[in-house]
């Protein structure tokens, strides 16, 4: 694999005003030593999609997993992770708050094996949130916006492990929604799904931007140009180019990013 | 073409082999049955057991065996439930988690008879409990823990990650996920676990020999309090379950229909133990489906 040490790093800034979140100086350790991520320093645009493209091993997973405080029960996380002009990276942060406020939608679609309706209402439930009313509008509302509501409208007290994979991810986005995140963490989320289901699942992505800013890990290139506006670039834990997805695909400045993007690794 | 022939060979050896383990198991129970079965009747199951004429029954020992099990489940599903959370989700893979794992399976492979020695001292002597049902729960509970202990431990277990991921995402605290997600989803390898230790616990003797004791006291089914010596109900009460009943008819009994007695109620032990088995699964079934509202119509 080649050295991350040959290229410089191209990285694009935004104003700190403009990021729904961002890092300075995120490193990741494993077992206390062994070190995953170096000194990542990312900004993601309001209201944008972001790719985070890489090799596997890339640290890209790391990375997302650490933003919502995923990795807290593995992994040592030092720098700063700033959301409204906080540093979340801190002991002191309720991460089951910040979890809230910054949703996560996994690799393999994970929906609970419990109903379509309580699918969604459990967390909430959980958070308190007793009206029948209120949460049967929150249900109606999440599953529009994931784009799944005219498919499951008559079923919705079927099992969530009867639908289709493709269904079963929206269903986790919708699940992720319906907490009203202001962030929404992607980890591969079409990997396991089919060319058709993709591409509905993009075209949900494509809608959800309006109101969410969104950081998604993806290994599909052609998905990365598709829908992100910014794709952001890992090599062996370091975040070696970011910049608009136009500019990454058709002008790349360093060369192992070039290399990765022909194919000619990864 | 050697491959070929090998292959044959072994698949002939094992079919032979499990063929051999079915004979064994059809016998068995094939034996017991047909020995035990024609002479199970309504006035078998509910008469008093005989001490000197033939034509006793097992209601008693019968009403006992499900007391006692009844009564050990109260007390080992419990600590087996909240020590099974500890090791599956919250232990630390270290030295100490090791150990505890290790004491467990030893404590399963105890032969009971040590159990049943350990609770006649400890229970019967020690506490001055005598010989009575609550001892016989006792020694039951320390023979059955390890087993429900790593049954429920790999139920849970078997709840894949992504799920606990899940709940994580969404804001739920440890705690709320293992209850609302985890346990859920485990319960129908819980229940599985639960009545497959409730098996062996239904067919102990040795453990309930010198705990729960032998003598079978006059019983009262008709007084509900639970302090009256005669009270079915009674803890305090010594209580001979069947499995202990087979062994004392054929160590000591004098009733002159023993062989009789014996094997109908070796067969009805065999015949409850298969409902339990096939309980479990049609129980567990039953639940995942209810749980999962997975009614695909």
């Amino acid at each position: 694999m080649e050295n991350w040490q040959t290229q410089k790093t191209y990285i694009k800034t935004f104003k700190d005003e403009d990021c729904a979140i961002y890092t300075e100086d995120l490193s990741v350790f494993y077992g206390g030593t062994i070190q995953k991520l170096f000194d990542v320093s990312l900004g993601f645009k309001k209201n944008t999609i972001t790719a985070l493209i890489g090799a596997s091993g890339s640290g890209k997973s790391t990375f997302l997993r650490s933003l919502n405080r995923m990795n807290d029960r593995v992994a040592r996380v030092d720098g700063k992770i700033m959301f409204h002009d906080l540093d979340v990276n801190q002991q002191k942060i309720n991460v089951y708050e910040l979890r809230k406020a910054i949703g996560m939608v996994f690799q393999k679609p994970n929906p609970f094996p419990k109903s379509i309706r309580e699918n969604i209402t459990y967390a909430l439930k959980a958070n308190g949130q007793q009206d029948k009313q209120k949460l049967d509008q929150i249900v109606e509302e999440s599953l529009r916006a994931a784009a799944l509501w005219d498919e499951v409208k008559d079923k919705l007290d079927k099992s969530a492990l009867a639908l289709s994979g493709g269904q079963q991810q929206r269903l986790c986005i919708a699940r992720a929604i319906a907490l009203k995140p202001e962030i929404l963490l992607l980890d591969e989320p079409a990997s396991a799904l089919d060319p058709v289901s993709t591409a509905k699942l993009e075209d949900t992505l494509k809608q959800l931007r309006k109101k969410y800013t969104m950081v998604m890990v993806t290994h599909n290139m052609q998905q990365a140009s598709r829908i992100s506006e910014y794709t952001a670039f890992f090599h062996l834990g370091h975040a070696l180019e970011y910049d608009t997805t136009t500019n990454i695909f058709t002008n790349p400045q360093g060369e192992i990013t070039e290399k990765y993007i022909q194919g000619s690794f990864g | 073409m050697n491959s070929k022939r090998n292959d044959r060979i072994a698949t002939g050896v094992i079919y032979l082999l499990v063929g051999i383990v079915i004979l064994l198991l059809v016998g068995i129970i094939g034996n017991i049955l047909i020995s035990g079965v024609p002479h199970l009747s309504w006035h078998f199951l509910t008469s008093a057991s005989s001490s000197f004429e033939a034509g006793g029954g097992i209601r008693d020992q019968l009403f006992n065996s499900l007391y006692l099990l009844i009564l050990t489940l109260l007390i080992s599903l419990p600590i087996a439930l909240g020590a099974a959370i500890y090791l599956a989700e919250y232990a630390k893979d270290n030295w100490v988690t090791q150990l505890i794992r290790t004491t467990i399976e030893i404590l399963s492979s105890l032969p009971s008879i040590v159990v049943g020695l350990f609770g006649y001292l400890l229970f019967v002597v020690q506490f001055g409990l005598g010989f009575s049902i609550i001892a016989g729960a006792l020694a039951l509970t320390f023979f059955n823990l390890p087993i429900l202990t790593s049954n429920i431990e790999e139920a849970i277990k078997g709840v894949p990650q992504t799920q606990r991921e899940a709940g994580w995402a969404l804001g739920l605290s440890n705690w709320k996920t293992i209850r609302g997600i985890v346990l859920p989803a485990a319960l129908p390898g819980i229940i599985t676990g639960i009545i497959l230790s409730a098996g062996r616990v239904f067919g102990e003797a040795a453990a309930l020999i010198y705990t729960a004791g032998q003598s079978g006291s006059t019983v009262d089914y008709s007084n509900w309090n639970m302090f009256s010596p005669t009270s079915f109900l009674n803890v305090m009460r010594p209580a001979e379950t069947l499995a202990v009943h087979i062994w004392k008819v054929n160590t000591e009994g004098i009733i002159p229909d023993v062989t009789v007695v014996s094997a109908a109620t070796s067969a009805l032990l065999v015949i409850v133990v298969i409902i339990f088995n096939f309980g479990a699964r049609a129980l567990g079934n039953w639940l995942y489906n209810r749980l999962t509202a997975a009614k695909i119509k």
